[in-house]
């Protein structure tokens, strides 16, 4: 059994479509979780402007579990939950579910990364003019810690990327999935070549993106 | 301006409680330049950060404007603290922001308007001489510069008060000066009250009108710039005015000046006008004693000229006590070094 280059368009083209979709909606939606976590991280930390030891431990302590669950585990202990979200618990929309909820801690950690690395002086400074924790938050911590965040964002969605590839085990579909099915479980190389460097590309372009945006934003 | 009362700063560790402030009172009047002086880790630094609450006293008074701190809500502590500027060792500006922006950022902050905010940043860009970096950003900026855009965001909001906190131990000294003379300049044109805090008595020397000198959590001295360099009471303000008016002799010298028989060593000091009379002269003509001159300096202490001279007086006992009572008459500061008779 041979396929034609048509036939090869025909697997490729929707399963890119299908891991795009996935990334990018994925990376979304940790990014609305994960940012206020990682903001709420670093704010109640000690000596920062809203210390809270409790909140601090118990959001660490839920992360850090969260993060050490193997995805292809949360993958599937997640299908209850995902059928009751999404009503289904197969399909690309499905696989979003995990992917999410196993980006966001992840995201969590990156923009707490990122938040301290601005100096403490800078957020008393503001504090000395009179800047409410909001204010801080909004115009000293998230702008100075952009150039950085948007590293993170690179980072986060080149490692959903890796995290698409076990999507297929619910039937999510995308090129790690084909990758598996055509190129590794049939046999096909050429399958197997194709999307590998087509990965390549993606990854390369969203760091290379990543990397010139935070060049630019650094002055 | 602002008065301190009974500050007290406690610091809980696992090895034990260590005290940064230990009953610290101080008053410092409106329009003055107050300069807190003390070596690293004497507390001068937690002292400051107690005026504008960034560090939270244990107990006792912070009074700034009629308004004691310690006692306000978190809203009304963000309100007095638009009333009280401050600019730091290491700047602390915004990277993210231009220079314009950065000096925006407090006004926003206050609430002000857009139209209102682009007025007033012109005139800080004015006062500090930054009017052809307005779009530039900090990282382009010398270290001279990036404080003269800190003090310029500091006085956005129009404060009454402005604290710095080391803000030309990181400049080279020629940039120091210049900054020491815009915070000068700045005293005078609007009337601020400015407390200094700093490890270089060089600091104090040049623009200080009243200066604390706070030793292992205490203060050790206050009073007038003037009073504490002519007649220092603890050895620490010694010290620290010995870095500035330098007045040791060496001590080979000392050595052999003690071999002189009915001879004394003195030092004197002197302010102002007195420092252009003819001292010497007068004394040698009006008393029987010869002198020799070991060392003489004449400097600035902010305005006024402050000078000193340290000279061997040789004579018998009553020509010396002769010479004193003269000195004395004159309204002079003397003081005995080393005396053989």
């Amino acid at each position: 059994m041979s396929f034609d280059i048509a036939s090869l368009f025909q697997l490729i083209l929707p399963a890119t479509g299908e891991t795009l979709y996935m990334v990018v909606v994925s990376t979304l939606l940790a990014y609305l979780i994960g940012l206020p976590l990682g903001i709420i991280l670093v704010v109640t930390s000690p000596g920062h402007i809203m210390p809270n030891p409790w909140v601090e431990r118990t959001l660490g302590t839920v992360i850090n579990i969260l993060r050490s669950a193997p995805f292809i585990i949360l993958l599937v202990a997640l299908i209850p939950f995902t059928r009751s979200i999404i009503g289904t618990s197969i399909g690309t929309t499905a696989a979003i579910v995990p992917l999410v909820i196993s980006a966001a801690p992840f995201v969590a950690r990156m923009v707490e990364s990122s938040l301290k690395e601005v100096p403490y002086g800078v957020i008393e400074a503001a504090l000395s003019m009179g800047a409410s924790p909001q204010q801080i938050i909004q115009k000293v911590l998230l702008p100075e810690a952009k150039a950085s965040l948007i590293l993170g964002v690179a980072i986060t969605t080149i490692s959903v990327i890796g995290y698409t590839a076990m999507a297929g085990t619910v039937g999510g579909g995308g090129l790690g999935d084909l990758a598996i099915q055509y190129g590794y479980n049939r046999f096909r190389t050429d399958i197997m070549v194709i999307t590998v460097v087509i990965l390549v590309v993606i990854v390369q372009i969203i760091q290379s993106l990543g990397t010139a945006l935070a060049r630019k934003l650094t002055h | 301006m602002i008065q301190i009362k009974k500050l007290v700063k406690k610091y809980s560790s696992r090895q034990g409680d260590v005290i940064a402030l230990d009953n610290v009172s101080l008053n410092i009047s409106p329009g003055s330049i107050y300069g807190i002086i003390g070596l690293s880790g004497a507390g001068k630094s937690t002292l400051v950060r107690c005026l504008n609450l960034l560090e939270k006293p244990t107990s006792g008074h912070v009074i700034v404007a009629g308004q004691d701190l310690p006692l306000l809500s978190s809203k009304e502590l963000r309100q007095a603290r638009q009333n009280i500027g401050m600019i730091f060792q290491h700047f602390y500006l915004l990277q993210s922001r231009t220079v314009a922006e950065n000096i925006a950022f407090p006004l926003e902050i206050a609430g002000v308007s857009k139209k209102e905010i682009s007025i007033r940043v012109k005139e800080l860009l004015h006062l500090v001489g930054l009017e052809d970096k307005t779009d530039v950003y900090p990282a382009q900026l010398s270290g001279g510069q990036k404080q003269r855009v800190g003090i310029a965001r500091a006085l956005a909001t129009k404060p009454q008060v402005l604290l710095c906190d080391e803000a030309t131990s990181a400049l080279d000294p020629q940039t120091t000066l210049s900054i020491l003379n815009l915070l000068r300049d700045i005293n005078q044109k609007l009337g601020l009250t400015i407390v200094m805090i700093t490890h270089e008595m060089k600091v104090v020397k040049e623009i200080c009108t009243d200066v604390a000198v706070i030793h292992e959590a205490r203060i050790v001295e206050n009073g007038p710039v003037e009073s504490v360099f002519i007649k220092p009471q603890s050895d620490i303000a010694k010290q620290f005015i010995s870095t500035v008016f330098p007045n040791e002799l060496p001590a080979d010298l000392l050595k052999e000046l003690a071999t002189h028989k009915d001879s004394e060593i003195v030092r004197i000091q002197f302010l102002g006008s007195r420092a252009s009379d003819p001292i010497i002269t007068d004394l040698l003509r009006n008393c029987d004693v010869r002198a020799n001159i070991l060392y003489g300096s004449i400097d600035h202490l902010r305005s006024t000229l402050f000078g000193t001279l340290t000279i061997e007086l040789l004579g018998n006992s009553d020509q010396l006590k002769e010479a004193h009572r003269y000195l004395a008459a004159r309204k002079l500061n003397v003081e005995v070094i080393h005396r053989e008779l």
